[in-house]
Parts: structure tokens; sequence; C-alpha cells
């Protein structure tokens, strides 16, 4: 087993617009992208208990083979700058993704 | 027609800066256009909602100094996306005060300026709503109410390549958009020139961001991107950097929704079949975009309303018995808050703490809820008015400071703080009060374009 944060090359969160963030897990190998893209560990169900959300608030998750990337993409549960927004970029919503175990 | 055209983007957003060297090196291999984004809802609903600039004035004006000057000198067109970061009248006429300045300062005489602007009447999205052809744009945003709208400031639309073209084909020099979809002033270009629209639109989505699709990527560097027959080319013009086929195809990533699907005014774009080719000395060219036209063409709405006032006071914590039972004595505060203030509706402030080394950051959503040796607190009072949010503020913050808890020790007082004053008047909080598409029968109507002739000024 190999913590996501070690195979991954970019893993980072931003807004997608003011009411969505997206998270992207980049490689830079295209084995070690079919190793966690086929590992099953990312998976609506495994994000929404990482990030304490419904499986419906998650609005995409995408394999893009061509450019060695997962997308996954939430809704806010507060838009972006307004009362009670804690992350205005969205820029630090990723780090429960790296200590995901990958076979 | 042209075999090929070249169009340069100096950097992600007009301001952020770049190094002179790469942008007279992408002016030495001969662009059509020059064109930049200013824009972005990043940065938050505040400065929509308070018509504040997304980078200062100086900044802005020293990036547009030096494409205004290389445009004049090569007869080529500057395009200017998203004027003033927000695209609204203000914001526009921000950036056109500014370019009047240069002209003025270094006697350029461009015989044509264009300002399109994308200011959206609130009579009309009234009459949308009625005809049901507005719609939230995401699953958490809400219908729009009439009310809702009164309260917004200005609303802004994201405009398409069309009325940007119409400014092209009356040989503007220099063209001043207002909100636009970031990649349209580039795409605007291509088409214009005859090129596929698919193509043009996919060149725009990784021009906008400047060099952020080369390696190492940034937005505070120089791009170049040309458009061909069947294809189009992009490469960084600082030698250091350089494109790959997997920064180019993951740069569709960045801020999106979805990684090869792009949604934008009038169409969508579909790049999952392109193919990523390395030329060589840090080139890359792309093959097969695609790209549909959407019906009922829609345009996204962008606008935000004043919610709240907010009163802020950052303190630290080092007590560890405190620490132990922060999140019981941040509630027993607000408690005893309440009850001192009895006779103030508690419908009319809100009381947060950001416990910052326990979950600050993610809040709720944090997995690991636990703290370290020390917290950082910032607390925030929001409320109807400032006056209200800094009475509450002062009265959370004496009470924090001196709270009885059960088992405590530290009988002097509970909080570090890093200032006197502690307690800081933060000013309004806005939010994203439109966020929506809209129907429109015309994709350049709700766009009007005015043209200010320099030449018979």
């Amino acid at each position: 087993m190999t913590k996501l944060v070690e195979l991954a090359k970019v893993l980072r969160s931003k807004n997608s617009g003011p009411f969505e963030i997206t998270l992207d897990i980049l490689f830079e190998d295209v084995e070690v992208y079919k190793r966690v893209a086929c590992s099953g560990v990312i998976s609506s169900k495994a994000i929404a208990a990482l990030y304490q959300l419904e499986e419906e608030e998650i609005t995409n998750i995408v394999f893009f083979k061509k450019a060695l990337g997962i997308k996954i993409t939430y809704s806010r549960k507060i838009s972006s700058g307004t009362v009670g927004d804690r992350d205005v970029y969205g820029a630090q919503q990723h780090a429960p993704l790296m200590d995901l175990l990958i076979p | 027609m042209k075999d090929h055209i070249k169009i340069l983007s100096p950097c992600g957003i007009l301001g952020y800066g770049f190094p002179k060297e790469s942008f007279w090196k992408g002016m030495a291999d001969s662009p059509d256009a020059i064109v930049v984004d200013a824009g972005s809802t990043d940065a938050g609903p505040h400065k929509l909602g308070a018509n504040t600039a997304i980078v200062s004035r100086q900044a802005c004006k020293k990036d547009l100094e030096y494409m205004l000057v290389a445009g004049y000198e090569h007869k080529i067109p500057v395009i200017i996306g998203s004027a003033g970061g927000s695209g609204g009248k203000v914001h526009v006429n921000w950036t056109l005060e500014i370019i009047d300045e240069i002209l003025e300062e270094k006697s350029l005489k461009p015989s044509k300026i264009a300002v399109v602007w994308a200011d959206i009447p609130k009579d009309l999205i009234k009459e949308k709503i009625k005809l049901g052809q507005v719609s939230p744009l995401g699953r958490t945003v809400p219908e729009l109410k009439e009310s809702i709208l009164d309260e917004t400031h200005d609303v802004v639309a994201q405009m398409g390549i069309e009325p940007i073209l119409e400014a092209l084909s009356q040989n503007a020099d220099i063209i001043v958009c207002g909100r636009a979809y970031d990649p349209s002033p580039f795409a605007a270009v291509g088409v214009y020139y005859g090129f596929d629209e698919a193509l043009s639109y996919h060149l725009g989505k990784v021009l906008e961001c400047g060099a952020l699709s080369s390696e190492p990527g940034t937005t505070k560097d120089c791009m170049m991107g040309i458009i061909y027959k069947d294809h189009f080319e992009v490469y960084p013009t600082n030698p250091m950097r350089k494109c790959t086929s997997v920064s180019v195809a993951a740069h569709t990533f960045y801020e999106k929704d979805h990684p090869f699907l792009l949604h934008g005014p009038g169409i969508m774009m579909d790049l999952e079949s392109c193919e990523f080719i390395e030329s060589g000395e840090g080139h890359v060219k792309i093959y097969g975009s695609k790209l549909t036209h959407t019906s009922p063409y829609r345009i996204k709405l962008e606008g935000a309303r004043k919610v709240a006032y907010r009163t802020i006071v950052i303190a630290g914590v080092r007590d560890p018995i405190l620490i132990a039972k922060i999140d019981e004595v941040e509630q027993w505060v607000c408690e005893s808050v309440s009850e001192q203030y009895g006779e103030v509706d508690k419908a009319h402030y809100q009381i947060n703490f950001y416990n910052y080394g326990k979950n600050g950051v993610m809040g709720p959503l944090e997995p690991h809820n636990t703290a370290g040796h020390e917290l950082g607190i910032l607390f925030e009072v929001v409320a109807r008015t400032q006056e209200l949010a800094s009475m509450i503020c002062s009265s959370v913050r004496s009470t924090f400071m001196h709270f009885g808890y059960e088992g405590r020790k530290s009988t002097a007082g509970n909080l570090a703080f890093p200032f006197a004053p502690s307690d800081i008047e933060f000013g309004a909080v806005y939010e994203f009060s439109v966020y929506h598409l809209m129907d429109v029968e015309d994709s350049k109507a709700l766009f009007p374009i005015e043209y200010i002739n320099k030449e018979s000024a």
C-alpha cells in the first residue's frame, strides 16, 4: 500500500466557479495512473466518506487517461467568499486525499 | 486566407506581470494579435459587489503599457477580456482610464478603440425569469428571485466570440471587453481569420492562463498559440519553460468541473479525443478538438449582493486545559453573549469561530479534528450593520477573554491578542447572488459595442 500523495505529481483543490470545489489528481507516469485509477479506491462512496458529503453532492468523478488525471467535483456547502466560507479560492481542500492508501 | 495566425498571451491575468524578455521574444515571432484575460470570479464576490479590482492600478498599467506599445508598433490588435477583473461598467471604465493615460504618455494614436459592454439590465432578467428562461448554474444555487435581483449590485454576463468578431471586423486596434467567457477574446481572433471554431476555442482555453499549461507552469509568463487549418500549436516564449503533451492535456482540468467537457456561451467543447503531440523545443500540437453549438444559446450571469457587515478578532491560545475544551468554551461564550444582549434579535447577528491548528481550514469537513499545542483563533461577528457587528464582537472578545470555564487555572485571561486594538472592523460581506444561465435569442444584442474614434477626436 502506498499513500496517494507519494504517487501523484499534482494533488490540488480549487474553485470551479463559486459554488463548487474541484479536486485534481495528476500523474507523471501512465502505469502509476492506471494503478490508482484501477484500484477502485477513488469512488464517490470513498470521497463522500472522506469529505463528509452526501454522494449526490459529488457532481463529477472523471478518469481522463490522456491527461493522466482524475477529477472530482463537489458542491460547496457555502459559496465562495460569503459568510461562513473558510477557503475563498478553495485552494486548501485537497489534503485529506493525500492519505488515501493505494494497493 | 492566411495559412496560420499567431496569438500572444502575455500572462494569465492582466496585471499579474510577465518577464519583459519573454514578451519581446514573443513579439519577435510576429503575432497577429495580443490577447489577455483580465478576469476571474476566484477571489470571491467582493470585487463584483464593491466594484474593486483584482490587481492594483499600477500593476495593470505596467502590463498594458508593454502590450499597447507593442500592438501599436506592430499594427496588430490588442484585446482585453473581462476588463478590470469582473468586467462590469465600473471595471471597464477603470481600464479605459488606464489605457487613455498610457496612450497620452506614450503618444500613441490608435485609430479606433472598441468597448464591448457586458452589463445586463435587471428589467430584462426579470422578464426572462417570468418566461422561465433563467436557471441556476449548479445544484446548490437557488432559483433567481426578483427580490434577490433587486438587492444585487450590477449584473454582468459572459460574452461569447460574436460581439468581439464584430469589433474585429470594424478594424478596432484596441478591444476592451466587459465580462467575457475566458477563452472568447482569443477564440474570436482565430474565427475572425477563418479558422475552425473548435480549435480557436480550445486554443483560447489554453492561452487564457498564460504559461500555466507549460512546465514549470505559471500565470505570470507568456504563451504563444498558432492556429492552422486542422490543428493548433502552443509554446511558452520563455526558454526555461516547455509544453509537454501531458501538461497541455491536463490544463483543461484547471478550475473546471469536468476535464474534457467545457461549457461556454452557446457552445460545448469536447476535448476527449484530442491528440497532443510534442513537436520539439517545448512546442505541442493539438488535433481533434470538437465543439457543438448549444440551443438555446445561454449566457452566464454573475452578480453579488451585500449580505452583512463583519468585525473580527485574531487571538492565540496556548493553555492546554482550554485547548482541550475549546469547542465547548466557544459554545458557552456564544450563549453568554446572547444573554447579555437579550434585547437584540439573535437572527440579526451570527458569531463564528475559526480554530486554526484544529479545523480552521476545513471546518466540519476536517477528518483530523485534533488540536496541536497552540491554537490560532479567528472569531467574527457578522451582523446587519457594522455597529451591531462591532458591539457584539466586543462582547464576544471580553467574554471569551475572561470566561471561567470548569477546570480553569489561568484566571487572568484566556486569549493572547497579537495586536492592540484587538477588534478589526472588516466592512461589508458579499455573496454571489446571481450565478445563473439565461436563454438569449441573439448572441450579440446584450453586448453593445461602443467605438471611440481617436482620429476624429
